[in-house]
């Protein structure tokens, strides 16, 4: 994978680090010795270069990358696991809770339900996309401001969204905004301030 | 996931002829369905046709009638104006369905194509018929509360979640699909299948054969139509039952045409013509439409836990005919 990670990238972060590493490491203290012996040989990586690998052109978050996967992945996968972009998250992975929301040619789409080859030459933007170097983007700032979030974890998918509603003309009213946000979902139950937070940045007019 | 091979043609001719001679061989479009299925190991196509490529995405109006191709986004058909002007009630169906992101994805072929299910055809440590010939439904004894009421068998009593479809069978569509053997027209009414003894099959397309389009006739169900929508909560859920209505009523409130269809009820979209004539002729009443809802529900039969779609069904026609009656 020849892909830098984007600047302010927790790719460094100590604490996902250490996660990612006291993981395997559990795995492999699960699983049968022989498993761990091919692992240690490397054979993992050799069966993985014998499956079929596709050339993928694609631009995220403004920057032109050409890489080569496996067709079975996804863009959720490819974004998250390869290009270390985490903030795209990884709910229920079927469709149905919205946090894995990007836009895809500025339209949003669930990234876990499409293959990254399906996407050759598009342009995808991510969470890490959105804000304009260390200014925040609007919507960003109003779910800041708003408390439009109470453990975050949805919260990359609902600005994604709430930027696309807005964009698409779906935000003219609360129960507008409510109908075309609901392919995002909160289990916290932020959604009224979600929804303050999206008519704020409506009525402020900026350009989204 | 079960590995694949994965394919990109630009022509459509060596699209069909990828599919059509390899039996594990699956067409993908907007993959929201395929991919969920293939995830759970309920589908494990060895070959993926994308057909993205392929210039079948134009939402046109010609001929008296508008004509969409199989690869329109969702999104794209319900905000289309010609859409919107001449089957608002196609724009009003397709907005009822799924979340903006899937419609974003999800092609109006894909959207017919997504599988005839239930909860038992997801589960692969369970029987289905659908999923495995032979092994029995589980649905059948089991929880069956979102199940058919009309057309089912002892095979199979699911039921077709596609909202789009139930626009489109009400509206007289006609599936324009290209094959191995050339190119066939099919009445939206004819393309799902009920389930009988072969309920793996939810459809009546061939193998290879690809839907290129689907054409929808002008008519005069511009104004009073309504697509009812029952479910579990405000959005984003699969309808417990549905109903697509629409009606064109003349100065003296006379029902002149009439088309009405349900979802969420049988194996696939429910066409219910013998309620439209009951309805043609009469006033626009509640009354005419409670005898039509009772024309409507004759010979449906419910099983252990959806019995309350009886009474639902009939409560649910009227109101979607009162609001098109209004709208």
């Amino acid at each position: 994978m020849n892909a830098e990670p984007e600047p302010g990238s927790p790719r460094d972060d100590s604490r996902r680090t250490f996660l990612k590493q006291s993981s395997l490491l559990t795995a492999l203290a699960l699983v049968p010795g022989p498993v761990v012996s091919a692992a240690e040989a490397k054979l993992d990586e050799r069966v993985a270069e014998s499956i079929e690998q596709v050339p993928l052109s694609l631009k995220v978050n403004g920057k032109k990358l050409k890489l080569s996967v496996e067709p079975r992945t996804t863009l959720l996968d490819l974004l998250r696991e390869n290009l270390h972009l985490t903030g795209t998250k990884k709910g229920c992975d079927y469709g149905q809770c919205g946090a894995c929301t990007v836009h895809v040619d500025g339209q949003r789409v669930n990234s876990c339900l499409s293959f990254a080859v399906m996407h050759e030459g598009k342009e995808i933007t991510t969470i890490e996309g959105l804000a304009d170097g260390d200014e925040l983007h609007p919507m960003q700032e109003a779910f800041v401001k708003h408390d439009g979030f109470q453990c975050g974890y949805c919260t990359p998918g609902q600005i994604m969204s709430a930027v696309a509603c807005v964009r698409e003309g779906h935000a003219g009213s609360a129960a507008e905004i409510r109908e075309f946000m609901s392919g995002n979902i909160c289990r916290c139950g932020a959604y009224s301030n979600i929804v303050a937070a999206i008519q704020e940045v409506k009525k402020g007019g900026q350009k989204v | 996931m079960n590995q694949f091979q994965y394919i990109r043609p630009t022509k459509q001719q060596a699209a069909i002829d990828a599919v059509a001679k390899d039996p594990n061989a699956r067409f993908i479009a907007g993959g929201t369905n395929l991919v969920d299925l293939m995830k759970r190991g309920v589908m494990t196509p060895q070959k993926l046709v994308d057909i993205n490529r392929l210039p079948l995405n134009k939402i046109e109006h010609q001929n008296n009638g508008l004509s969409i191709g199989a690869l329109a986004l969702n999104s794209a058909v319900a905000e289309d104006r010609q859409v919107r002007e001449k089957q608002p009630l196609l724009a009003l169906a397709l907005n009822a369905g799924a979340s903006p992101q899937l419609r974003n994805m999800a092609t109006v072929g894909g959207n017919m194509l997504q599988r005839t299910r239930c909860a038992y055809f997801y589960d692969t440590t369970m029987p289905c018929n659908k999923r495995q010939p032979g092994t029995g439904c589980g649905a059948l004894e089991g929880v069956n509360r979102m199940h058919a009421i009309f057309g089912f068998s002892d095979k199979c009593i699911a039921v077709h979640p596609s909202d789009m479809s139930v626009a489109l069978v009400a509206l007289d569509a006609v599936v324009q699909v290209s094959g191995p053997q050339g190119n066939r027209s099919i009445p939206f009414a004819d393309f799902h299948r009920l389930p009988g003894d072969t309920p793996e099959k939810d459809t009546n397309l061939e193998p290879g054969e690809l839907i290129t389009g689907v054409d929808v006739p002008d008519g005069p169900f511009t104004k009073h139509v309504h697509y009812q929508k029952v479910r579990e909560r405000a959005s984003y859920a699969f309808a417990l039952l549905s109903v697509a209505a629409a009606l064109d009523i003349d100065g003296s409130n006379t029902i002149k045409a009439a088309r009405l269809a349900m979802g969420g009820v049988a194996h696939k979209p429910w066409r219910l013509t013998a309620a439209e004539q009951a309805l043609v002729g009469k006033l626009a009443t509640e009354e005419t439409f409670r005898q039509a809802a009772a024309v409507a529900m004759q010979g449906a039969k419910a099983f252990k836990h959806n019995a309350y779609k009886l009474k639902l069904g009939p409560n649910a026609i009227v109101q979607a005919l009162k609001t098109a009656a209004a709208a």
